[in-house]
């Protein structure tokens, strides 16, 4: 059709340009229309009628989940399970579903159920980035039958994006390990966003202290790349490095997909070189930092520390030895008060469904999650006549955040109305090679619980 | 006018045209080129007078030059594999970043080997003699590949179909080797022989530099010789000259294709392995970028030109490492770093604004 537009000029179709023209337009015009009527459809928000006899209001918006007889609980997960940080989802996977596995009290393998219904894992990748949080948080929020969601992996892709749209559709979403302060700040904080990760603001307070008490150190550089998970510590670590006498003398930042740090590398080198180069970045570009550095001379005396974004199975083998004497802070995993149960049942359960030792740092977390929110559902849920269940999604988000010292693996939770549920937390530094996605009993060097309130 | 509706399009012409001889666009493009010397030489000017305790030293300036030179061999390597291609058939192939990415991936497997073996660093020089050969038979493997399956069919289509198929194939090996080996980046050993800094005065850099220099100047040496003074070599100018008069002459075209497409992947192949022992990493995604940077080089050289692959590909990785210190420190913007991709694709542009021949602007007879 398009050639036949060019060919205006020419005898004895001189009408059919003006026709195609109309033609065109018509069909432009229908198809625009379409595409506003789909878009405008989409936003209807979803609400599953047939309340039962029973407290829950189903008619006001978010509505009800309404789950058929013999049916499964739909429960989403929104993990990094994709791409260059993949260790770190299926990490937080395999935590989900050693949960819905303990549903029956005993890891065996065989899933428990929730009220007399099974449990249904709907799995997406958030690509660790604000458009994978984007497309698989609206592929979800679309399916009617999602109860509640396990994620986000990554701070970008929840920041402004999955919070947004779960909060819309009234889904209430726990992350196992999105730890920027900004998701529960008052102004940022979205109402159905909840998460046992610790809070950012801690872990940067911990890592100054670090630097400044066991490193002597007097002056640092730090290097992010751009995405609120990073910025969110290399901010809270100048705040409570300078607090504390130490000067960052710059903040640097670098693309997420960049291999080549040594021009950088070379500038940070130039005297006076920093003691400390902070770069809480993601993997690779956290252990490429570390094995370029070994090939910079000027950085010889410089400690470079890495961050739990850092802590995934693909660090040792690209940084190699060059980061042997390094530091990586992350979640004390020797901690947990949960010691004897991780130590004796999760992890020898979690080494058979994964095959291998833990690959990240949140599993723990991931399962402590996925419990809170079965603990909820059972409370709130229904039980209908003909055996169906009817949750609410409204009441589901109040008994989330009403959770008031649950038992988990890694501590005692209550969860605030600002989303935080791991409060009181215990950070720890380990020194590398002696990390614990290597091995998980592996020791920190230095660590500190601090609670939310008395940190900056 | 007589002729009505044929009248009408001439006069729109006539219009049009006399709007371009206005001297409008001189204007545009002068007053470009102004804001451009504007910038940079005021950017270069404020860094180079900074005062003494921000002033960067001059050893810092020839480090970088060093890191420079090392990534432009590297670009310089692939840029050579676009600019024959273009020489002979005329048309960008965007899928060779892949083929260097190909090359690299090839020689991982082995290298991951005889690293967690020891080998690498008991016998270094055997196991990279195995590695560069893995990679150049796996990135001439793909090479070739292409040139059969896609490009073939589409010597004589016009310009645009050819250009769609390389973008296509690009994609298709980037998916296929994720799909095959995983999206994640790996890590990649360097044997302890080239591992470890020189120190000479103030300024000190990695072994691996200048090792790469030399490496890819020689191959870049041995390419000029092959061209010039070889017989293939000299059926590959015939056909990069005139194709339907190189095959009246008896030049067999398509064995002269495959046999540049062959060396374009040896190429590849050399950078592929040199990338990977530099910065230590492979990944199914690693040819993107530095595709387009190598694309950009050989289009500041002037494509189609086998010294302006080299020349540009030199310049771009100086001014790659050089170029952000240079002009942002003194106007201290915050991590000058970030921008090295602004670099890199704003002298892509204005190259093809102001120069799109390049620097060796390949005339007809000159080209390769």
């Amino acid at each position: 059709m398009w050639y036949s537009l060019t060919r205006r000029g020419s005898r004895g179709r001189k009408g059919s340009a003006l026709r195609h023209r109309t033609r065109f337009s018509t069909i432009a015009v229908v198809g625009i229309i379409a595409i506003i009527g789909a878009a405008c459809a989409n936003n209807s928000s979803t609400t599953n009628g047939g309340s039962t006899s029973g407290a829950p209001d189903c008619n006001t918006p978010p509505g009800c989940v309404t789950v058929a007889s013999g049916a499964p609980i739909e429960i989403g997960t929104l993990l990094a399970t994709t791409g260059a940080t993949k260790s770190l989802g299926l990490d937080s996977l395999y935590g989900v579903q050693l949960a819905v596995d303990y549903l029956d009290q005993t890891f065996d393998g065989t899933n428990g159920q929730v009220d007399g219904h099974d449990i249904k894992l709907v799995n997406e990748t958030d690509g660790c980035s604000a458009d994978g949080g984007q497309k698989g948080a609206t592929t979800l929020a679309a399916d009617p039958q999602i109860v509640g969601v396990i994620g986000t992996s990554c701070s970008s892709a929840s920041l402004g994006v999955a919070d947004t749209i779960f909060s819309n559709k009234g889904i209430t979403i726990i992350s196992p390990s999105a730890t920027n302060p900004a998701l529960t700040t008052a102004g940022t904080h979205k109402p159905y966003y909840f998460r046992t990760a610790h809070n950012d603001r801690i872990q940067a307070a911990v890592v100054a202290d670090f630097a400044i008490q066991v490193l002597k150190a007097k002056t640092a550089v730090t290097i992010h790349d751009e995405s609120p998970y990073t910025q969110g510590l290399t901010d809270g670590f100048k705040l409570n490095f300078e607090a504390q006498g130490g000067t960052v003398s710059s903040e640097e930042a670098v693309n997420s997909g960049d291999t080549d740090f040594k021009g950088l590398l070379t500038k940070i080198a130039q005297p006076p070189a920093p003691d400390v180069l902070y770069a809480p970045d993601f993997n690779p570009v956290c252990a490429l930092i570390e094995k370029q550095a070994a090939d910079v001379s000027g950085l010889a005396n410089t400690t470079i520390m890495g961050s739990d974004g850092c802590s995934d199975s693909t660090f040792i083998p690209i940084a190699g030895t060059a980061a042997n004497g390094n530091y990586l802070s992350g979640p004390d995993l020797t901690a947990f008060s949960g010691g004897d149960f991780y130590q004796n049942q999760f992890l020898p359960a979690y080494k058979k469904l994964a095959g291998s030792a833990p690959i990240s740092v949140f599993h723990a977390h991931a399962f402590d999650a996925a419990n809170i929110m079965f603990d909820a559902i059972k409370k709130v849920a229904v039980q209908g006549s003909d055996g169906s269940l009817t949750i609410s999604r409204v009441a589901l988000r109040d008994a989330v955040q009403g959770t008031s010292n649950y038992q988990g693996i890694i501590g005692t939770l209550t969860c605030t109305p600002l989303g935080d549920c791991a409060t009181s937390v215990k950070i720890g530094v380990y020194k590398i090679p002696n990390v614990p996605f290597v091995d998980p009993t592996a020791k920190p060097v230095f660590s500190e619980t601090k609670t939310l309130a008395e940190v900056k | 006018m007589a002729n009505g509706e044929r009248g009408a399009p001439t006069v729109a012409v006539r219009t049009l045209s006399r709007f371009e001889r206005l001297p409008l666009r001189r204007i545009v493009l002068l007053g470009l080129t102004v804001a451009i010397v504007l910038v940079v030489g005021g950017g270069i000017a404020k860094t180079l007078t900074l005062p003494a305790g921000q002033r960067l030293s001059w050893s810092f300036w020839v480090n970088l030059t060093i890191i420079g030179l090392a990534l432009g061999s590297i670009y310089a390597l692939i840029a050579l594999g676009y600019t024959l291609v273009y020489g002979i058939l005329r048309m960008i192939n965007f899928a060779h970043g892949e083929v260097f990415m190909a090359g690299a991936f090839g020689s991982f497997f082995f290298a991951t080997a005889y690293g967690a073996s020891g080998f690498l660093n008991r016998h270094p020089l055997p196991a990279l003699a195995i590695l560069f050969a893995s990679a150049i038979a796996v990135s001439v493997g793909v090479a070739v590949l292409l040139e059969r399956v896609a490009y073939r069919r589409l010597r004589n289509a016009p310009r645009l179909v050819p250009l769609i198929t390389a973008i296509g194939a690009s994609l298709f090996l980037q998916n296929t080797f994720q799909g095959l080996f995983g999206a994640e980046p790996r890590g990649y050993p360097r044997p302890s022989l080239l591992t470890g800094t020189v120190t000479t005065g103030s300024v000190s850099f990695d072994k691996m530099d200048p090792i790469v220099f030399i490496t890819a100047l020689v191959m870049m040496l041995a390419l000029q010789f092959f061209v010039k003074r070889t017989k293939t070599g000299k059926s590959m100018r015939a056909v990069a000259e005139d194709r339907e008069i190189a095959s009246l002459m008896g030049i067999d075209v398509d064995r002269t294709v495959v046999t540049t497409f062959v060396i374009g992947g040896l190429l590849a192949g050399v950078a592929g392995v040199l990338y990977s022992l530099t910065f230590g990493t492979v990944s199914a995604t690693m040819g993107f970028l530095p595709g387009i940077a190598a694309f950009t080089a050989a289009v500041l050289g002037g494509i189609g030109s086998i010294p302006g692959a080299a020349i540009g590909g030199l310049i771009l990785g100086i001014a790659e490492s050089v170029g952000p210190y240079l002009l942002l420190e003194g106007v201290h913007a915050p991590s000058p770093f970030e921008l090295k991709g602004v670099v890199t694709f704003s002298i892509l542009v204005l190259v093809l604004i102001f120069r799109p021949g390049g620097i060796l602007g390949a005339g007809e007879v000159e080209k390769v």
